[in-house]
């Protein structure tokens, strides 16, 4: 199986994630910084997951979330999306 | 990690393993005891943590294929032969062993009967396993008046995963329709599809734009992307279809 097969999305971020944030934040549609796509989070592109994560936009590769986990906390960097926008009508994503 | 458990945030817990269940040759179903579960949505998946003697620590994520049941949860793992995590969980794993999981996870890639349809779904693999539970609770929860297609790929007839289940199930659910195609190699006298999912297959096995289905597509990388972009090129709203890239089942 080469590499491409492997490549996961922002749902098997989900777990990582719902560490830090109280709600999903997979169903919530972030813009791009890089070329101002809207995608849920759920539809990123996702590198690593295990110590850490980044998200990229699946059209032009920016960076929208990274996320480490080191000793004296998680770190999270959001700078790569402009907006989160975040449905009030369903948390829970539907 | 300590100091991480904060009330209502995803916390581990120990699942106890009830059975496990060979599905194909190279996937097992792991049925769970998960004590304190809250009840998940059909698409939603865990997380498992393998730790070994040294501490070291290997995490995946799996879909869960059953329809929501109490405490009960089924995994389907297929076993990957370089894989960290799925040889233990397909081959040394027994009834009665302990194994750290949390969840239920995933908000986006779910679907239950409220959610309504008319329904497409497309599996490549053991991306089909998220479908399961949708098509698992579609059955249970009176949601059978839902119009539903399932379009599955596989490599060998041998390969397709709860074939028997599902073909029973459509036997006498007349509002749901299954396709299977077979991209490797046929059984003798085949008759279905042979080749990978295209538009011709889409529009025969699927609903027309009009219809305005919801999609769910679950897969490896290639096929969610060749599927989702030959579903939007036919006319669905992208909006309307879900994607999931690998199951998740990595590893």
């Amino acid at each position: 199986m080469d590499d491409s097969m492997r490549q996961l999305d922002g749902n098997a971020a989900a777990g990582l994630l719902a560490e830090i944030f109280a709600f999903d934040i997979t169903s919530a549609q972030a813009v791009c910084n890089g070329c101002h796509a809207v995608e849920p989070v759920a539809t990123l592109l996702a590198y690593g997951l295990e110590m850490g994560a980044i998200l990229r936009c699946p059209g032009c590769g920016h960076a929208l979330l990274r996320v480490s986990r080191l000793d004296d906390g998680c770190w999270l960097d959001l700078r790569g999306m402009s907006v989160l926008r975040v449905s009030m009508t369903g948390l829970n994503g539907s | 990690m300590a100091g991480t458990t904060v009330p209502g945030r995803l916390t581990w817990t120990l699942a106890s393993v009830r059975e496990s269940i060979p599905e194909t040759l190279g996937a097992r179903t792991l049925v769970l005891d998960v004590p304190g579960w809250r009840g998940h949505r059909p698409g939603q998946h865990v997380d498992i943590r393998l730790t070994a003697e040294d501490g070291y620590q290997a995490e995946r994520s799996y879909s869960i294929a059953s329809a929501p049941d109490g405490e009960r949860v089924e995994l389907t793992v297929e076993r990957l032969d370089d894989g960290e995590v799925s040889p233990y969980l397909t081959e040394e794993l027994r009834a009665g062993d302990r194994l750290e999981l949390r969840g239920p996870i995933g908000g986006y890639f779910t679907w239950e009967a409220a959610n309504g349809g008319p329904l497409l779904l497309v599996g490549g693999g053991s991306g089909i396993v998220p479908l399961m539970a949708m098509l698992r609770h579609r059955a249970a929860s009176g949601g059978r008046t839902i119009p539903t297609r399932l379009l599955g790929s596989f490599r060998s007839f041998d390969a397709i995963l709860y074939r028997d289940e599902i073909e029973r199930l459509a036997e006498t659910d007349g509002e749901l329709g299954v396709m299977w195609t077979l991209t490797r190699a046929q059984p003798p006298g085949w008759t279905g599809s042979s080749r990978r999912i295209d538009a011709a297959l889409l529009a025969e096995a699927g609903w027309p734009p009009e219809a305005r289905p919801l999609v769910y597509v679950c897969g490896p990388t290639p096929f969610v992307e060749t599927v989702a972009a030959t579903l939007v090129a036919l006319g669905h709203a992208p909006s309307r279809v879900k994607t999931e890239r690998f199951g998740p089942t990595g590893g």
